[in-house]
């Protein structure tokens, strides 16, 4: 049951996107097509993946005075890995994730997943950990960015959506169209939390 | 090198790509420091002073380390560390010789280490103006300034949000809005007014 949970609550009950505002930078940037939230999606789960599992093994190696230096290094290198793979195998993908690749590197869900779990926990529960919070954040960049190219240029997937009459709202695509779609999403996830606590409270009563 | 080129970087880094609201940079802080336009001042200067040092310096480690020996690739984890060391290093320095400047920046300090936007300008200055044949010593003029630049574009973004956000406490959002959605609502908002700039030609 516990070890289901691990692997869940990074969808919903700690969203790293829409609950916790951690990783906005990239979760924005990229969120312009469904494939570009795709590729930032596996990219940072590969990284968190590896930096949890290799962080958790040397979790009582680290001195604690100097922890937050070597989770860098760590995770820096398994962004120096996606960034070359990336590059050779999937240039245009490259191209168009930009400088946000590197960025991955000061992305603040993988470092405060290496600090808050893999540093405290087993090598499986803290890989457990890094799928789950990896999913919950491409599940984030991908309904961002759904959202975005089907009211920004009509398509889902490079696939018309609408039919030839539609205009598109070419806002959507652009930084602007970016804050308000995740200001508006996180006020409806705000919402359905209450309601949630809501019934709860009214359950514990009744 | 030419003014008009270096005009161009300033206008550029500020208005036309500001770092927060057209690049996407340097989020975390803009939503979490931006409560009252006193410390979004503070941590602005803090993140100017950092940037223009960081773009100094990675121009070294990248020109004179990194590019003779041939491990450019190596790019992203030289910068962090480098980066991390520099706010470690700024820190100390300021404390010793000024305990004032120390007072009102040092909260700010070891929240820049992971602020995307100072290793994002380190990295936008290697692709747009160091991996370019332009020659050492403009480079070396165009990231400086690059870097100056992009840091008061991000305290110009922070300033304004937080002297909106004080505004904001008067009027009645509701429950579910209340905080960071809000705050992004008015980012976009900030960021439309932005892109009338992106029409300037200079």
């Amino acid at each position: 049951m516990s070890v289901m949970k691990e692997f869940t609550k990074g969808f919903y009950d700690e969203n790293p996107v829409f609950r916790l505002a951690l990783g906005l930078c990239p979760a924005l940037a990229v969120s312009t097509s469904v494939e570009n939230a795709l590729g930032m999606g596996a990219a940072a789960t590969f990284v968190l993946i590896g930096s949890n599992m290799v962080i958790s093994i040397l979790r009582k190696l680290i001195p604690a005075k100097v922890r937050i230096p070597c989770f860098i290094v760590i995770i820096a290198s398994f962004v120096t890995i996606v960034e070359l793979m990336m590059g050779a195998y999937l240039p245009e993908l490259s191209k168009s994730l930009g400088i946000f690749i590197p960025l991955i590197v000061v992305n603040c869900v993988i470092l405060g997943r290496a600090e808050a779990y893999a540093s405290k926990h087993g090598i499986f529960l803290s890989a457990l950990d890094g799928i789950g919070m990896g999913l919950g954040f491409t599940f984030a960049l991908v309904l961002l960015g759904a959202i975005r190219e089907i009211l920004g240029s009509g398509k889902l997937m490079g696939y018309m959506v609408f039919g030839p009459g539609f205009e598109p709202v070419l806002l959507m695509i652009m930084a602007p169209g970016a804050f308000i779609t995740l200001g508006l999403l996180m006020g409806y996830f705000n919402t359905l939390d209450d309601r949630r606590k809501r019934k709860l409270k009214k359950d514990a009563s009744s | 090198m030419d003014l008009g080129q270096l005009f161009a970087i300033i206008i550029g880094a500020i208005f036309v790509s500001n770092f927060v609201l057209a690049r996407f940079l340097g989020l975390c802080p803009f939503v979490g420091v931006s409560k009252d336009p006193a410390s979004a001042l503070g941590m602005g200067m803090a993140v100017i002073f950092v940037m223009t040092i960081a773009s100094l310096v990675t121009w070294f480690v990248y020109v004179f380390v990194l590019e003779p020996l041939g491990i450019t690739y190596l790019r992203t984890i030289a910068f962090i560390l480098v980066i991390a060391t520099l706010v470690q290093f700024v820190e100390m320095v300021i404390e010793k010789t000024s305990p004032a400047l120390h007072r009102s920046l040092g909260i700010y300090l070891p929240l820049i280490t992971t602020n995307c936007a100072v290793l994002g300008v380190a990295v936008v200055n290697v692709d747009d103006f160091i991996i370019t044949d332009l020659p050492n010593t403009v480079s070396f003029i165009y990231t400086v300034v690059h870097g100056l630049a992009a840091g008061v574009g991000f305290t110009l973004a922070l300033v304004l949000m937080a002297s909106i956000r004080q505004r904001l406490q008067l009027g009645g959002v509701p429950k579910s809005m209340q905080g960071i959605p809000i705050t992004f609502i008015v980012a976009g908002l900030m960021a439309i007014a932005f892109l009338g700039f992106s029409g300037l030609k200079i």
